[in-house]
C-alpha cells in the first residue's frame, strides 16, 4: 500500500472502473465521483492525495473541479490532473491557468497512470 | 459422496439407519436434509413406477420415489405411517419414501465390509458395503449410483 | 477485477450511452435545440470515444472521433442542424450503436460499411474549417507517449537549474518529487539557494524564494529529464544541461552567491530499477479546433437534467425473491384455506386481518416483479433503426414513430422480442410499404410510416407494429397457400382466415426472396416465439390503409395465466394463451372413429379428442365420457379438443421448474403450487399436440375453424 489516497471523477463508469482497477493493483486507496458536483463535494468531505478529473462531464466540468478546489480552503493545493482525450494546447493552458497540475490523454498505458500518480502524489515506487 | 472419500476423510461416520421393502439400509447422514410424514404427492405422467410424484417442501418441487421400488424390492404398500427421507443428491433434492427410520448410528469406518456381492453388471453396485449392527447387517447406500441415470431417465 | 469485467462494463455503459443518445436525437429531431440536449449527445459519443481507447478498440475510437468532431461544430454553433445534418447524425448514431455491437460481439469492426458515412462527415467537418481559415486540421491524437525526436545519447548526467514560480505550487506541484523522479533516473545530488528569502517581515507566503541546482548522474537523456518536468512547463524556470557543460552555465536563474550560502542536500535514493520517469505528456502535434475545449458546461446550471440512478441486480436475486413472494400468496391461500376448515367465519377479525395480508403480499409481489420490468425503450430504439436500414435497402422513404417507449415488460422478454419484432419491421416495410411513386399514384404521401407501439391492457403488454402500406393482398396470399398446399385449391376462407394464413408454417408471400425479409424465416417463427413467450400475435389489414400486427404478451414469465382443470384425481393447469374455448358438447357431437379415438365436431370441423387422464396414465374418475368438458386447445398450428374432468378457475400461477430436482417430462412444462400446498402440473400445450397430432402441416388452423 502506498497509503495514497485518490479522488477519481469521471463520468464513465468504464474509466472509473479503469482508473480505480489499476490504481488499486499499485497500492492506491481510490474513491470515484460521476461528475464534476459530485467530485467536488467528494473532496469536501474527505482528504485526498490527489484528484483525477475528466474535463467532458455533466453538471459540473472539470474546469469547474479544478477551480473549485483551487478556490476552496481544504486540501487546495492538492495536485490535480486531468484525464482527457482533448490534447490542443489552449485546453491544457486553460486546465493550467485554472490550476490544473498535469495532465494524462486517454487512452493511457496503466503503467503511465501509476508512474504519473506517484511523482505527483510521492508515493514511493516499490 | 462415495466411500473411498470418507474413508480417507474421516474415521467415524454418522449414518441413519432405516427399513424399506423389509430391508435394512443406511444413508450418510450428511446426505439428509429432513425426515418427514408422507403427504399426497401429484402424480407425473410418463414417470417410471418408482417415482410416486412431486411434493411441495416449501415452495420447491421435489420428486418422491419409493425407494424400495427403486432397490428393486417391489413396490411399497403407501399410507401415513410411511416416511419420506428428504435427501440431496449431487444438486438435486430427492425425497426417497421407506417404512420407518430407526436411529442415528455413529460408525467406525473400519467397522464397514465391502459388499462381497459388489457386480459389474451394475445391479447391485448401490450397496457399497456392509454395516453389521447387534444382530443385522444393515446396507449402506450409495445414493448418486442408485439415481445416476435414474432421475433424467424418467423424464 | 478482471479485464473482463471491465469489457462488461464498457458494453453496459455503452448501451446506455447509445440510449441517451438515441433519445437526445430523438428530441432534436423534434425540434429541441436545447444546448444541454446538443451537450449530452456530444458527450454520449465522447465517452465512447474514450473509453473505447482504452481497450484498443481503434476502429470504434475513429468512427465515434468523426462523428464527435460534428457534433462538436453543431455544439459551439458552427454547424446547424439542417434536415441533412440531423439525418446524418441519426444515420452515425445508428452506424455506432452497430459498430459497438459487432467490436462487442467480435472483437472488432471493420469500417469498410461505414466509409461513406465517414466521408459525410468529414466533408463536413471540413466545410466548416474551410470558412475559418486560421484553424489547422485536427490531428487524431496518437498515444499518448511524447515523441522523442532527438534519442542521441548523452554522457554521464545533468545539471539541472530548476526555479519555480509561486503558481507552481498553487498547481499543486511539490517540488520534492519531482527530486524524487528525478533520482528514479540515476544519482541526484540536491542543492537548495535560499539567498533570495527576504526578511521574515517581507515574507510572502504563496511567493517562491528557492532556487535548486541539482546534479544528476547516470545513464539518462536530457528528454527523461524534460519529461520529468513536463506539467512544470511555463511554471518554473528550468535549465538543463549536460554534466561536462555545467561549468560555464550562462543562464540568469544560476545563482549568483557563492556556494557558500548554498547547502548540499544529497539524496540517497538509488535509481529505482523499472520504476520510469513518467513520459506522458499531450502530442506535440499541431493544436486542434480550440472550441473543443472551450465550450464550458455552463448550460448543465440553468436546467438541472434529471439523471436516472440505477441498481445494478442480479437477475438470480430477483427471481428467487419473486419465487419467495410467490409462496408467501400461497403461504396466504393455505392459511385462509384452514381457517375456513375450522369453521371461522369470514367477517371475525382474523378474516379481515387475513385480507390485509392477502393485500400486501399482492403489493410485494407487484413490486418485486417490476424490478424485472423494463421499458421498451431500448428495444423500440433498436427497432428504429431496424426500420431506417430497411427502408435504405429498399430504397423505401419511411418514416419510423414510436409510442409507448415507457411501458415496462418482463427482461426476459423483452430480450426475447428483438428478433420477432426485427422480422416483423422489415416485412412492413419490405411488402408493406409500397414504393414512394405508387404511394403517390394512390393519393398518399411520398413517405410511408411504420408505427410502434406498445401499452398495457389489462395485465397484458401489447405491442403494435402498424404501416400505412397496401394492406394484405389476400388473393396473392390465398394463391400462394393452394401453390403450397397448405390449403384445398376450393377452400372458401374468410378474410382473417387468409390473413391467418401468414403465420402457417413455410408461408412466404414475397415473390422473390429478398434479402431483407426473406431470410429463410417466415412469420410463423415469429408466431412460435411469441407463443413460447406464453403471448399471442394476430393481424388486421385494410387493403389501401395498410397492415397491423397485434402481439399480446404477458407482463412476466414468472407467472402464467392458466386455467385451472381436473384431470381424473390429479388438478392440472393449461396455458391460458392456448386455450381457444371451452364446450360442453352433447353426446352426438363425440364421434368415436377407432378403439380409444374420438374426434369432437365443433360447427362442423372434427377436432382430434385428446384423454389427458389416459395420456398421462392417471387414475381415472367415474365421471362418464358424455359428461366430459372439452377445452380446444390451439397450439403449433393445430387445434385439439382436451377432455377434462372439470374446469375450476382460471387465474394466474406462479411458475416453478420441474427441471431442478426432477427433469423434464413431455407434455409438461413446469409446476405451481396452489392454494391447497398441493402441486398441479402446467401442461405444455405445444409438446402436448406433437404428442397426439404430430403436425399436420396439410391441416392448417383456418380449415379446422371453417
Amino acid at each position: 500500500m502506498t497509503g495514497k489516497t485518490i479522488l477519481a471523477i469521471d463520468d464513465s463508469r468504464t474509466i472509473r472502473q479503469l482508473v480505480s482497477q489499476t490504481l488499486s493493483e499499485a497500492g492506491f486507496d481510490v474513491t470515484t465521483a460521476v461528475d464534476g458536483e459530485d467530485g467536488v463535494s467528494t473532496f469536501l468531505h474527505s482528504r485526498f492525495d490527489a484528484v483525477i478529473t475528466d474535463i467532458n462531464m455533466p453538471k459540473l466540468d472539470g474546469f469547474g473541479v479544478i477551480d473549485a478546489i483551487r478556490k476552496g480552503t481544504a486540501n487546495r493545493k492538492v495536485p490535480i490532473l486531468v484525464l482527457t482525450t482533448e490534447s490542443s494546447v489552449e485546453f491544457k493552458d486553460r486546465a493550467r491557468g485554472l490550476g490544473a497540475t498535469g495532465w494524462i490523454v486517454k487512452p493511457f498505458e496503466n503503467h503511465q497512470l501509476v508512474d504519473i500518480l506517484k511523482l505527483v502524489t510521492g508515493a514511493d515506487g516499490a | 459422496m462415495s466411500e473411498k472419500e470418507t474413508t480417507e476423510s474421516a474415521r467415524t461416520i454418522e449414518f441413519v439407519s432405516l427399513t424399506a421393502g423389509g430391508q435394512g439400509f443406511c444413508i450418510e447422514i450428511t446426505l439428509i436434509r429432513e425426515i418427514r410424514r408422507w403427504s399426497q404427492v401429484t402424480a407425473l405422467p410418463f414417470a417410471e413406477d418408482s417415482v410416486l410424484g412431486v411434493m411441495n417442501l416449501r415452495g420447491a418441487v421435489i420428486p418422491i420415489v419409493d425407494l424400495a421400488a427403486r432397490l428393486g424390492l417391489g413396490a411399497t404398500e403407501i399410507g401415513a405411517r410411511n416416511i419420506v427421507v428428504v435427501t440431496a443428491i449431487g444438486s438435486k433434492i430427492v425425497g426417497l419414501v421407506v417404512d420407518s427410520v430407526s436411529e442415528i448410528l455413529s460408525v467406525n469406518v473400519e467397522t464397514i465390509r465391502p459388499n462381497p456381492t459388489l457386480r459389474r453388471d451394475g445391479t447391485g453396485n448401490h450397496v457399497v458395503g456392509l454395516l453389521p449392527v447387534d444382530d443385522v447387517m444393515l446396507r449402506v447406500l450409495d445414493l448418486e449410483t442408485l439415481f445416476a441415470k435414474g432421475t433424467e431417465e424418467a423424464a | 477485477m478482471s479485464n473482463d469485467a471491465l469489457r462488461a462494463t464498457f458494453f453496459a455503459e455503452c448501451e446506455e450511452l447509445i440510449e441517451s443518445l438515441t433519445e437526445g436525437l430523438d428530441a432534436i429531431a423534434q425540434g429541441d435545440r436545447d444546448k444541454e440536449t446538443i451537450n449530452a449527445i456530444f458527450r454520449a459519443v465522447h465517452s465512447i470515444k474514450g473509453a473505447a481507447g482504452a481497450f484498443g478498440f481503434n476502429d470504434l475510437v475513429a468512427f465515434a472521433h468523426r462523428y464527435e468532431t460534428v457534433l462538436d461544430l453543431i455544439r459551439a454553433d458552427k454547424l446547424d442542424i439542417s434536415a441533412e445534418i440531423l439525418r446524418l447524425i441519426t444515420r452515425s448514431s445508428d452506424a455506432l450503436a452497430e459498430l459497438v455491437e459487432l467490436t462487442r460481439d467480435t472483437g472488432s469492426a471493420s469500417l469498410d460499411p461505414v466509409q461513406d458515412l465517414i466521408n459525410d462527415l468529414e466533408s463536413h467537418a471540413e466545410a466548416v474549417k474551410a470558412e475559418e481559415p486560421p484553424e489547422p486540421d485536427f490531428v487524431f491524437a496518437p498515444l499518448s507517449v511524447i515523441q522523442i525526436d532527438d534519442p542521441s545519447p548523452t554522457p554521464s548526467g545533468f545539471v539541472i537549474r530548476f526555479q519555480p514560480t509561486a503558481a507552481f505550487y498553487t498547481n499543486g506541484h511539490e517540488p520534492a518529487r519531482y527530486f524524487a523522479a528525478l533520482a528514479a533516473l540515476g544519482t541526484l545530488s540536491v542543492a537548495c539557494d535560499t539567498s533570495a528569502i527576504p526578511p521574515l517581515t517581507d515574507i510572502d507566503i504563496d511567493e517562491n524564494y528557492l532556487r535548486w541546482t541539482l546534479t544528476l548522474s547516470g545513464d539518462t537523456d536530457a528528454d527523461a529529464v524534460k519529461a520529468v518536468f513536463a506539467f512544470a512547463e511555463g511554471l518554473c524556470t528550468l535549465d538543463v544541461s549536460p554534466l561536462a557543460d555545467a561549468q560555464e552555465p550562462d543562464t540568469s536563474p544560476e545563482p549568483t552567491d557563492p556556494p557558500a550560502s548554498l547547502f548540499g542536500i544529497p539524496l540517497d535514493l538509488p535509481p529505482s530499477g523499472p520504476a520510469t520517469a513518467p513520459a506522458i505528456t499531450e502530442p506535440t502535434t499541431s493544436p486542434a479546433v480550440p472550441n473543443a475545449a472551450a465550450t464550458p458546461a455552463q448550460s448543465a446550471a440553468k436546467a438541472p437534467v434529471k439523471t436516472a440512478t440505477t441498481l445494478r441486480i442480479d437477475p438470480d436475486r430477483v427471481d428467487r425473491l419473486i419465487n419467495t413472494v410467490g409462496e408467501l400468496i400461497i403461504n396466504h391461500a393455505v392459511i385462509s384455506q384452514k381457517l375456513a376448515a375450522c369453521g371461522i367465519n369470514n367477517d371475525s377479525e382474523i378474516m379481515a386481518a387475513l385480507d390485509d395480508y392477502r393485500y400486501l403480499a399482492r403489493e410485494i409481489q407487484e413490486g418485486v416483479m417490476s424490478i424485472r420490468a423494463q421499458p421498451v425503450k431500448s428495444l423500440f430504439q433498436r427497432m428504429g433503426r431496424v426500420v431506417r436500414e430497411a427502408g435504405e435497402a429498399t430504397a423505401k422513404p419511411v418514416n419510423f414513430i414510436s409510442e409507448g417507449e415507457s411501458t415496462e415488460i418482463d427482461k426476459t422478454i423483452l430480450e426475447r422480442l428483438a428478433d420477432p419484432l426485427t422480422h416483423m419491421l422489415r416485412n412492413s416495410v419490405d411488402h408493406g410499404i409500397e414504393s414512394a411513386e405508387k404511394r403517390q399514384q394512390a393519393g398518399k404521401p411520398a413517405i410511408g410510416s411504420v408505427r410502434l407501439t406498445a401499452a398495457h391492457r389489462s395485465g397484458h403488454v401489447v405491442i403494435e407494429v402498424a404501416d400505412d402500406g397496401a394492406g394484405l393482398n389476400r388473393e396473392r396470399i390465398l394463391a400462394k397457400a393452394i401453390e403450397k398446399g397448405l390449403v384445398p385449391a376450393d377452400a372458401k376462407l374468410s378474410e382473417p382466415e387468409i390473413d391467418a394464413l401468414l403465420f402457417a408454417p413455410g408461408f412466404s408471400t414475397a415473390d422473390s426472396v429478398t434479402n431483407l425479409s426473406g431470410r429463410g424465416v417466415g412469420m410463423d417463427v415469429v408466431k412460435t416465439t411469441i407463443t413460447s413467450l406464453g403471448g399471442k400475435v394476430g393481424i388486421t389489414s385494410v387493403p389501401g390503409k395498410g397492415s397491423t400486427f397485434t402481439i399480446s404478451l404477458p407482463l412476466t414469465l414468472a407467472v402464467l395465466d392458466g386455467m385451472v382443470i381436473g384431470v381424473g384425481s390429479e388438478t392440472m393447469v393449461l396455458p391460458l394463451s392456448s386455450v381457444v374455448e371451452t364446450v360442453r358438447p352433447s353426446r352426438s357431437d363425440i364421434h368415436e372413429i377407432g378403439p380409444g379415438e374420438c374426434v369432437l365436431s365443433v360447427r362442423g370441423t372434427f377436432l382430434p379428442v385428446v384423454d389427458l387422464c389416459q395420456l398421462f396414465g392417471l387414475r381415472p374418475v367415474r365421471a362418464a365420457a358424455a359428461d366430459r368438458s372439452y377445452v380446444i386447445l390451439d397450439a403449433s398450428d393445430t387445434s385439439v379438443a382436451i377432455a377434462v374432468d372439470a374446469i375450476w378457475d382460471q387465474r394466474q400461477v406462479v411458475i416453478k421448474s420441474l427441471e431442478g430436482n426432477y427433469g423434464t417430462v413431455t407434455g409438461i412444462a413446469a409446476a405451481t403450487i396452489l392454494g391447497d400446498g398441493k402441486i398441479a402440473l402446467i401442461i405444455d400445450s405445444e409438446a402436448l399436440v406433437g404428442l397426439v397430432a404430430p403436425r399436420r402441416t396439410s391441416r392448417p388452423l383456418v380449415e379446422l375453424e371453417a
